[in-house]
């Protein structure tokens, strides 16, 4: 039987192979593919959830990035979107769901309750689901607006193309937790404007 | 303004002390308590009172909650009714009247039973289920009496005034990243 | 054989089977169990299915609470007769969030945030039961701009909130492009809250004294805009989904209920009104100013899921004709009740008065006290009753918040509505009955 490398493929995967140009190559061509396929699972509690479906639906159409269908099963999906309050009666069917899903998987905290609680700081809520499953990016916001999941998602996706992510899972030992800044409604980022609705529209 | 309010009765108690003559309706004491008429049934009264109010129209058990009073400085006291810690609060709506009216029992600490309403009222089901879950006061008779919001294996009732609100450790153990950078 | 033959025989043997780990037995032997197999002729097999009620051939199943079609985080334990269900039991608590007691920790002011976060898919309707019981209790007056504005609120949250449902009603039907339709015109009505309000959801716009802010200039053109927009909207759904035969067989005769059977459960709302039991807050036991404005209530016939469904897209075209009834008889006034110990000085007087600079540090560091008391006020939510039961020991926190949240109740009309069904009927059962998971757990 050959002798398994310790630091070869079937270890550390991507990260494992002895770096030269092919493999380089390799890998950027994989950090790509992994960015622009990535598949979200549905875990949408409360009210992230409805700010989760909104960012799915036509005005704010996650579609642009393949993201518009979330997959019911977790074995089929890449990213998990803990969207709302995690109670404790739900926080070991978190962990299960979360199991169920193959590597490589990302999971974005969305809303401050699944960050770290929320404004419910008592008894029946998880502070924060990092305490659950290993996070990699932070949405805050209560509930955080189409525009700062998408800017959340995008986050997650440059960091993955870039290679950061798992650079910051490795030094954090756990999610990468990147944490983003809220982007609704904000008029002078020139990113976003309030338009008033018009019958034209 | 009707001193039969029972909110201003711990103002008047410096004032002599006189029993003052209580509505009643249905042989249970009656209050207003600002427009809305609440009753003030034992729990012995308590079933035969919604059969009664059931009769007179009263067809549906729109609510049917608790109050621990453990921690309430000023507490009214109707005449006639002994105050104990919890008090069950169901409330009645009559369609043909459009009427509500409101029931007050006093359940004690020791002993937090009360008959179960299920037979009468079906909608009471899940409402007793969480009065139980929440306050630890037991429904006789009722069918399937477990815990409804917390998980079934939780210990203490929560809103209890002797239940603290604090961030509890987390609960589920199953979590790997202890060391956070 | 010869004895190298059977050297080689043994040989091979050896190699093949004893090298891998096999087992030399015989050929049950070597399987770990016989009971997988299932030994049932086809005959059998559905002479079985004719029996019914025989205890053996039930099993339960568990749907959710990870599911995408249970509406949130509702899980329900179905048992099955092949694929007739028999006996649910939903099992709720995944979404307890310990609303009521982080309630009695929060002041007056701070309730609404509170209880704006249990029914998310209409939170200005909570927050309207809360300051109506908190201003039954506080004894004030609300001035007549800030009833009327409320009233124009909460008839948009309505119209968002159906719409919600239509959307997701379609998706787990299988129209999934009504899920598209029915989130775009949510977003214009969304839109108009953001401008209104600061926020798309959760708004903590409505509060013990009236509203949090004045309606800003121009909305008369926005509200008029919307309504404008939205009516040739509801006659595409009209054509997507009401006529459509498809939509009809599966709506149709699905989660009935009868008029005894909702009032015994407590069930309020389209639920009760779709089996044609005509009972609406706003119209029986008006509240705001909804005794002075021109409506009807719209009722089923049948208890089906299809008249829910009919009498949602119907309420949306009712509350347009409230919002434009509204819109012509907005009064002048004040938004917000002028007492001071209740309501916040406007922020240049603090500037000016230390009194108004004392009573915005008292009102928002300790809240203004409400004299003991309890009382219940309820209104009618797009789900139902909607009612918030306040215990007032006198000081600036409620000494016990209670919210009646319509789903919680109307939960326990599921059985009774599945029972005899088709699994696959099921989803357009619980998504008939529109529960928000936040008011059913709080």
């Amino acid at each position: 039987m050959p002798e398994r490398k310790e630091d070869g493929l079937l270890d550390k995967g991507l990260e494992g192979l002895s770096h030269n140009f092919v493999t380089g190559t390799l890998e950027e061509l994989v950090k790509w593919a992994r960015a622009r396929s990535v598949m979200p699972a549905t875990f949408g509690l409360a009210c992230c959830a409805i700010e989760m479906m909104a960012t799915g639906g036509a005005h704010y159409d996650l579609a642009r990035y393949g993201m518009e269908t979330f997959r019911a099963s977790p074995r089929q999906a890449d990213l998990m979107i803990v969207a709302g309050r995690v109670s404790q009666k739900m926080a070991p069917v978190l962990r299960q769901i979360h199991d169920q899903m193959m590597e490589p998987k990302w999971v974005i905290s969305m809303g401050v309750c699944a960050s770290s609680g929320g404004m419910f700081n008592n008894y029946a809520i998880v502070q924060g689901v990092d305490q659950v499953v290993p996070v990699d990016v932070y949405a805050p916001g209560c509930p955080p607006g189409p525009q700062t999941l998408m800017h959340a998602i995008l986050t997650l996706h440059a960091k993955i193309r870039s290679g950061e992510l798992t650079q910051r899972r490795e030094v954090r030992g756990g999610g990468a937790e990147i944490q983003i800044s809220q982007v609704d409604g904000q008029t002078d980022t020139g990113a976003v404007r309030l338009l008033k609705p018009t019958t034209k529209d | 303004m009707s001193d039969e309010t029972g909110v201003q009765d711990a103002e008047t108690e410096d004032a002599a002390p006189e029993p003052e003559p209580v509505a009643e309706k249905h042989g249970v004491p009656v209050t207003d308590s600002l427009g809305q008429e609440v009753l003030h049934p034992s729990r012995e009264q308590y079933r035969d009172l919604v059969e009664t109010l059931r009769g007179e129209g009263y067809l549906v058990c729109i609510d049917l909650t608790a109050v621990d009073y453990l921690a309430h400085p000023h507490r009214s006291v109707v005449p006639g009714v002994v105050p104990e810690r919890f008090e069950l609060v169901v409330s009645f709506l009559s369609h043909e009247h459009k009427a509500r009216t409101r029931l007050r029992v006093q359940v004690p600490a020791d002993d937090p039973t009360v008959p179960c309403i299920v037979d009468l009222h079906p909608g009471a089901d899940a409402l007793e289920r969480e009065v139980f879950d929440m306050f630890g006061i037991v429904f006789e008779g009722h069918p399937d009496l477990t815990r409804i919001l917390m998980p079934e294996d939780w210990d203490g009732h929560p809103l209890r005034k002797d239940y603290g609100v604090g961030a509890i450790p987390v609960q589920f153990k199953g979590a790997g990243s202890e060391e956070r950078s | 054989m010869s004895d190298t033959e059977a050297e080689f025989a043994d040989l091979i043997a050896q190699t093949s089977e004893e090298s891998q780990g096999l087992s030399r037995g015989s050929g049950t032997d070597r399987l770990r169990e016989m009971g997988a197999v299932l030994r049932l002729s086809e005959a059998d097999a559905a002479a079985l299915e004719g029996e019914a009620g025989d205890p053996d051939q039930t099993m339960i199943i568990n749907m959710g609470p990870q599911h995408p079609s249970t509406h949130g985080v509702l899980r329900l334990m179905l048992e099955l007769q092949g694929e007739t269900v028999l006996r649910t039991k939903p099992i709720i608590g995944y979404l307890h969030a310990g609303m009521e007691k982080t309630g009695e920790t929060l002041t007056y002011l701070q309730g609404a945030t509170n209880v704006t976060r249990m029914d998310y898919a209409s939170p200005l309707f909570n927050e309207l039961a809360f300051a109506l019981a908190v201003e039954q209790l506080l004894g004030v007056e609300v001035p007549v701009r800030a009833t009327w504005i409320r009233m124009l609120m909460t008839e948009m949250n309505r119209i968002a909130s159906h719409l919600l449902f239509l959307a997701t009603n379609g998706m787990d039907l299988g129209a999934v492009s009504m899920m598209l339709f029915g989130w775009r015109e949510r977003e214009e009505v969304l839109r108009f809250f953001e401008s209104v309000t600061g926020l798309r959801m959760n708004h903590n716009y409505i509060r013990p004294g009236g509203v949090a802010a004045d309606l800003p200039d121009g909305w008369e053109e926005d509200v008029l805009a919307l309504m404008d927009l939205i009516p040739p909207r509801l006659e595409e759904y009209d054509t997507l989904m009401t006529g459509q035969p498809i939509w009809r067989e599966r709506l149709q005769g699905v989660g009935v209920i009868t008029a005894d059977e909702a009032i015994a459960l407590g069930a309020t709302g389209p639920i009760l009104r779709s089996t044609g039991y005509a009972w609406d807050l706003r119209r029986d036991m008006p509240y705001l100013a909804y005794d002075e404005l021109d409506f009807d209530v719209v009722v089923g016939s049948y208890g089906d899921a299809f008249d829910r469904y009919a009498i949602r897209l119907n309420e949306v075209r009712e509350s347009m004709r409230l919002v434009r009834q509204i819109v012509e008889g907005m009064p002048s006034g004040d938004y917000r009740v002028q007492d001071k110990k209740v309501t916040p000085p406007p922020r240049a007087r603090i500037d000016e008065s230390m009194e108004a600079l004392i009573h915005h540090f008292k009102l928002f560091t300790e809240g203004f006290q409400v004299p003991p008391g309890e009382t219940y006020a309820a209104v009618e939510s797009p789900r139902g009753e909607l009612g918030c039961y306040i215990v007032s020991d006198g000081g600036a926190k409620p000494y016990r918040l209670r919210v009646r949240g319509p789903s919680f109740v109307n939960l326990q009309t599921l059985p009774h509505m599945m029972r005899g069904g088709l699994m696959a009927d099921a989803v357009a059962v619980i998504s008939s009955v529109d529960p928000i998971m936040g008011e059913v757990d709080r």
